[in-house]
């Protein structure tokens, strides 16, 4: 499904990513941890036609980013730090927009559908800036999803959220998963990453320095691992 | 067709906006009423010489009214990061520019539509050139600085100066345009009898339109890149 050779991305003079060679098959849920500037992020960006990497090729799907980007653009949803939503329009009216852009058959419907499925009808009319951060990223998940997506690209996606969005969320990225979605999650949620993800990929310093499955959902197996590559503890 | 379609869409999404926002149309209505009192204040509108100012005070209005419109129309795009959320949709940056330009240019005509008939009920002015050539005029100047604008709008908008830096740029680019539409302004409005002058303006200002509105399509590309 994504297939990555040889990606680097430099930016004044400082290699942010450094040759990584990554293949992600389809239905895999795949968490990405890191420290902080290792790369994670940046990797999400370029993967998501925001920046252009300095070197090495993608293919999402058969289909080479640098060329078919329009394509692979209708393909995924992208789901950031921010929520990439217009404050003075209500959750019904973003919804409708951007299932616009997508080309969504039925925007409105679809809209309504959505705002349900996150738990927020009864705001569907309410401008998102009277909104909480919690209710926000529900919000910002259902405009990611809105265009039915194979894959999803979530950049920390349960960072500041309460236990019910948190569990929305994972519902969500589950019920997607058992659609075919293909999803690669930053995070530093070590819980959460062993709890939905089949495979984890730890990145440093731009590099790809260990890549395992999770066959039981144990968070100690993950801790180990990232204590071991990243701080160095065996 | 998508192109099209993406780029209509962008732009009934910024008209929808001001509507329920109210911040940039208002802005520009009120700081055109405001240009037009003060010249009724500092020229005697009984005098007939005041009429010869009327030309350079339209395209005053159109300018700095513009310029505040047009500030706002990147800048907007930055809160949440819409930005990003345009440019990992299924659209060309060109459509984006399209959309947003087509907002800014919907926006200045409202302007016009409102000032430039108050300007001259205020300044009792008796027209006695062709109100189609000044609309053609009016349309073809405005066009040119909208499109130039939008552009110098989006490679301003991520600079931290953005609404210093952008005026500084927009005004040494479109000196050609306000020199011809000023001048053709002047014809169409008091003096017919040099219509052939106002037309060879009206075409150089169309070929400076189209030429810069095709550059701003196929460079908005590498403008919009992080």
């Amino acid at each position: 499904m994504i297939e990555i050779k040889k990606l680097t991305k430099q930016a004044d003079n400082k290699l942010i990513l450094r040759s990584i060679d990554l293949s992600i098959e389809r239905g895999e849920t795949v968490a990405i941890l890191g420290p902080n500037g290792a790369g994670k992020s940046t990797l999400l960006k370029v993967l998501s036609t925001i920046i252009k990497p300095s070197s090495g090729f993608i293919k999402i799907n058969g289909l080479d980013l640098k060329k078919d980007y329009t394509e692979i653009k209708k393909m995924f949803g992208y789901l950031p730090h921010s929520s990439l939503l217009y404050d003075h329009y209500s959750p019904y009216e973003n919804l409708v927009f951007f299932g616009k852009v997508y080309g969504v058959e039925n925007p409105e419907q679809r809209a309504i559908e959505l705002v349900k499925e996150v738990g927020l009808s009864f705001f569907l009319n309410e401008p998102v800036k009277n909104f909480s951060r919690g209710m926000i990223q529900r919000i910002a998940i259902a405009r990611a999803i809105v265009h039915y997506p194979e894959i999803l690209y979530l950049d920390e996606p349960h960072t500041g959220l309460d236990q019910g969005a948190i569990s929305i969320l994972n519902n969500v990225i589950l019920s997607m998963k058992a659609k075919g979605t293909t999803t690669l999650m930053v995070t530093h949620d070590f819980k959460q990453a062993a709890e939905i993800c089949d495979r984890i990929i730890i990145i440093k310093n731009g590099k790809i320095v260990d890549d395992f499955r999770l066959e039981e959902r144990t968070l100690n197996l993950v801790t180990e691992k990232y204590q071991l590559q990243v701080e160095g503890v065996s | 067709m998508t192109f099209f379609k993406t780029a209509f869409l962008l732009a009934k999404k910024d008209l929808y906006s001001e509507l329920k926002t109210k911040q940039v149309l208002a802005t520009m209505i009120i700081f055109a009423g405001l240009v037009i009192l003060v010249f009724s204040f500092a020229f005697d509108p009984t005098n007939n010489t005041t009429k010869a100012v009327i030309p350079g005070v339209v395209w005053v209005i159109i300018v700095f009214s513009g310029v505040l419109g047009l500030n706002r129309s990147f800048i907007s795009e930055q809160r949440n990061d819409t930005m990003q959320g345009l440019l990992v949709a299924p659209m060309e940056a060109a459509s984006i520019y399209l959309g947003k330009f087509l907002a800014n240019f919907t926006m200045i005509l409202i302007v016009e539509i409102v000032a430039i008939p108050f300007l001259f009920l205020l300044f009792n002015f008796q027209m006695i050139g062709s109100i189609p050539y000044f609309i053609l005029i009016l349309f073809i100047g405005s066009f040119g600085f909208i499109s130039i604008g939008t552009f110098l709008a989006a490679l301003a908008a991520n600079s931290k100066s953005s609404e210093m830096l952008l005026p500084l740029l927009l005004f040494p680019i479109t000196t050609p345009i306000l020199i011809g539409v000023v001048q053709a302004t002047r014809i169409t409005l008091t003096n017919m009898g040099k219509l052939s002058s106002a037309l060879a303006w009206a075409q150089l200002i169309s070929a400076y339109d189209v030429i810069f509105f095709v550059l701003c399509i196929l460079l908005i590309d590498y403008v919009l890149e992080v």
